[in-house]
């Protein structure tokens, strides 16, 4: 009983001195709250269709996310990211659909399927830097979409694999299932981000030839990337297959490859929270926009260009400057209210 | 004969890859701007031209110089407004592009439906050649292409502006430090490049339909032309727009359902030709920026 208070007590002093002295460690565990009590809020909950909306947006914060590990740390521009979510989804549909895996068993052999896509782009790609890198990967869905047309037979052409195996029975447990997976999946890849193993994946971003020099095989570690966020995006893709119940050419075009840049680049790269937040923000903001049915997406671009105008460097990153400040002496974030850093007691200008 | 019309079906392409992707090489060079909307200025030229030739019945001979001249102005304004201030930003740049083109589909979708259109061509009738209908239009169109690609030759090999293009395109510091007002060369290019994706778009119009989302095929194939022949090189973005110009006509009529493989093919032949020489065909290594 004293062991159970004690950690309770230990939970309740680090959530007043570690958690709530940050507006962003706040809005995380907020977010948190929100993404798990999602369905039985009282406007969105009930309303299939929001529920509906807001799996697409796990399964795209996945995605987003995968594509922030790769491009936004690793500076590897990858403009094909589709790639993998198609490779992802379409491998899990064929397992599905013929063989007869389960959900469970398909989603993350189709996202293994999907790191070897990416082993198999990375290697020729490795030599390739900045623009030609960005322009070279947009070019593998395509090739894969060509296939996907020119078979029809095996991989459904047009129409894609239809037919396929729903993760859950009700739409509030696959609901539950989705948001639980992108949850961790994201949490697994902020860690990866803050580790060791971040640290020379942002090194690699910063420059890659000093990265070089101090010994390191940058090679590996941007192979690495590649799988990493290959597997990533491969997982997204399995469920989305799984959650739609078709894998169609859809998720390998060239769109999709542009809106996973739009999303994470307006949320800020190199952060990993940024992209996940720009698609809770932007994907189901383009169904509140919904009441000027033609002019939606016009207004989607409008507002984006808008907003980049003015924040360059991303939202989430400036709304995090704005509520935050860093302090001069140890380098610890603090609330922008605060006049002494709560770590070393510096001033803070 | 079949070889004839992949022939003349490959320089047709070709001819269009080849305008566009120097211009995007242009602003690439002169303003290190990736832009994403080039081709769909392309599309915006196409609807002024049909809406100037059916909707007004003018001749579309004048529909052609409007749209090019509207094209170049719209591309500037749209530079000046949405570009300019987050230039340093690449990436910001880059989805402001994005952003660009998709609102301009968008527009184009809301004024005109997303309905196949054309355009009759400037010259009509036909001449036999070998047995096979080469029209005038295909003629003209590969003329004016060629025109155009030698006058842009001229001014950026002959003229002050081209040489302002052409250093500032190899660095930009220098540049600047030896008197290059680089802000306006950096608008200057841009205005030259939006105005041959226009002129792609004019020529070519009357030989495709025209619906709002024309402008992700080629910008594909740009792309390709462009890492393909050297990134910032215009010899290279002539040479390989007019490979991959072939490489899709040949797909299209020797392989069957090849109309859906020729995107792959092309792309595969670009990703082929990284791998031997990672800096393109005729590559300039730009300095290392780090």
């Amino acid at each position: 009983m004293d062991l159970i208070i004690f950690y309770f007590r230990k939970l309740f002093t680090i959530l007043k001195k570690e958690v709530l002295v940050l507006p962003s460690r706040v809005v995380v565990i907020l977010f948190f709250l929100f993404v798990l009590l999602l369905p039985v809020l009282p406007v969105i909950g009930n309303d299939p269709y929001m529920l509906r909306i807001f799996t697409l947006t796990c399964i795209y914060a996945i995605f987003a996310a995968s594509w922030d590990l790769l491009s936004g740390y690793t500076g590897q521009m990858n403009f094909g990211h589709a790639l993998f979510f198609g490779v992802g989804a379409y491998s899990a549909a064929l397992l599905n659909h013929h063989i007869h895996i389960p959900p469970w068993g398909s989603i993350p052999i189709g996202a293994l399927v999907a790191v070897l896509a990416g082993l198999i782009i990375g290697i020729p790609c490795l030599r390739l830097k900045g623009t030609y890198l960005a322009l070279t990967t947009l070019a593998f869905p395509i090739i894969l979409i060509g296939i996907v047309f020119a078979f029809p037979d095996q991989l459904g052409g047009e129409l894609g694999i239809s037919g396929i195996e729903r993760i859950a029975r009700s739409k509030v447990i696959s609901y539950y299932i989705i948001a639980i997976i992108m949850l961790g999946l994201c949490t697994i890849m902020w860690a990866i981000t803050d580790s060791k193993l971040g640290i020379i994946l942002h090194a690699i971003r910063e420059d890659e030839i000093a990265v070089r020099t101090a010994g390191i095989n940058t090679t590996r570690y941007k192979l690495l990337a590649f799988s990493l966020s290959g597997f990533f995006a491969g997982v997204a893709g399995g469920l989305y297959a799984h959650y739609m119940r078709i894998a169609g050419p859809s998720t390998l075009e060239v769109s999709l490859s542009f809106q996973v840049v739009i999303w994470s680049i307006f949320g800020g790269i190199v952060s990993i929270y940024g992209p996940i937040g720009a698609v809770f923000v932007l994907f189901p903001l383009l169904e509140l926009l919904r009441f000027w049915e033609q002019g939606r997406t016009l207004m989607f671009a409008c507002i984006i260009i808008l907003i980049l105008l003015y924040m360059p460097d991303g939202l989430f990153p400036w709304l995090r400057d704005k509520i935050e400040k860093e302090c001069p002496r140890c380098k610890k974030r603090n609330f922008w209210r605060r006049k002494t850093c709560r770590i070393c007691t510096a001033e803070l200008d | 004969m079949i070889l004839l019309d992949i022939f003349i079906t490959g320089l047709i392409s070709g001819s269009t890859y080849a305008l566009l992707a120097i211009g995007f090489s242009i602003i690439f060079g002169a303003a290190r701007i990736v832009n994403l909307a080039h081709t769909a200025f392309y599309m915006v030229a196409s609807y002024c031209i049909y809406l100037v030739s059916t909707k007004m019945g003018i001749h579309p001979g004048w529909g052609m110089i409007m749209a090019v001249i509207l094209v170049t102005l719209l591309g500037t304004i749209a530079y000046q407004i949405v570009i300019n201030p987050i230039r340093e930003h690449h990436g910001a740049v880059l989805i402001a592009t994005i952003a660009l083109a998709m609102a301009f589909q968008e527009i184009m979708t809301l004024i005109f439906k997303s309905s196949y259109l054309s355009v009759p061509a400037l010259i009509k009738g036909f001449v036999p050649i070998l047995g096979v209908k080469v029209f005038y239009q295909q003629i003209l169109t590969f003329g004016a292409a060629f025109v155009v690609m030698g006058g842009l030759w001229i001014l950026l090999m002959e003229t002050r502006a081209g040489l302002a293009i052409r250093a500032t395109a190899q660095d930009r510091e220098v540049a600047n430090l030896m008197g290059i007002n680089e802000s306006r060369i950096a608008m200057l290019a841009t205005a030259i490049s939006v105005g041959l994706a226009g002129f792609a778009g004019a020529i070519v119009v009357p030989l495709t339909v025209i619906n709002p989302r024309m402008w992700e095929h080629p910008l594909i194939m740009m792309m390709a032309v462009v890492v393909l022949g050297g990134l910032g090189s215009l010899k290279g973005s002539f040479v390989g727009a007019y490979i991959l110009g072939f490489a899709e006509s040949l797909v299209v009529f020797l392989i069957p359902a090849g109309a859906f493989l020729k995107g792959s093919v092309a792309l595969s032949i670009m990703i082929l030709v990284l791998l031997i020489r990672p800096d393109g065909l005729f590559g300039v290594s730009f300095e290392e920026e780090r």
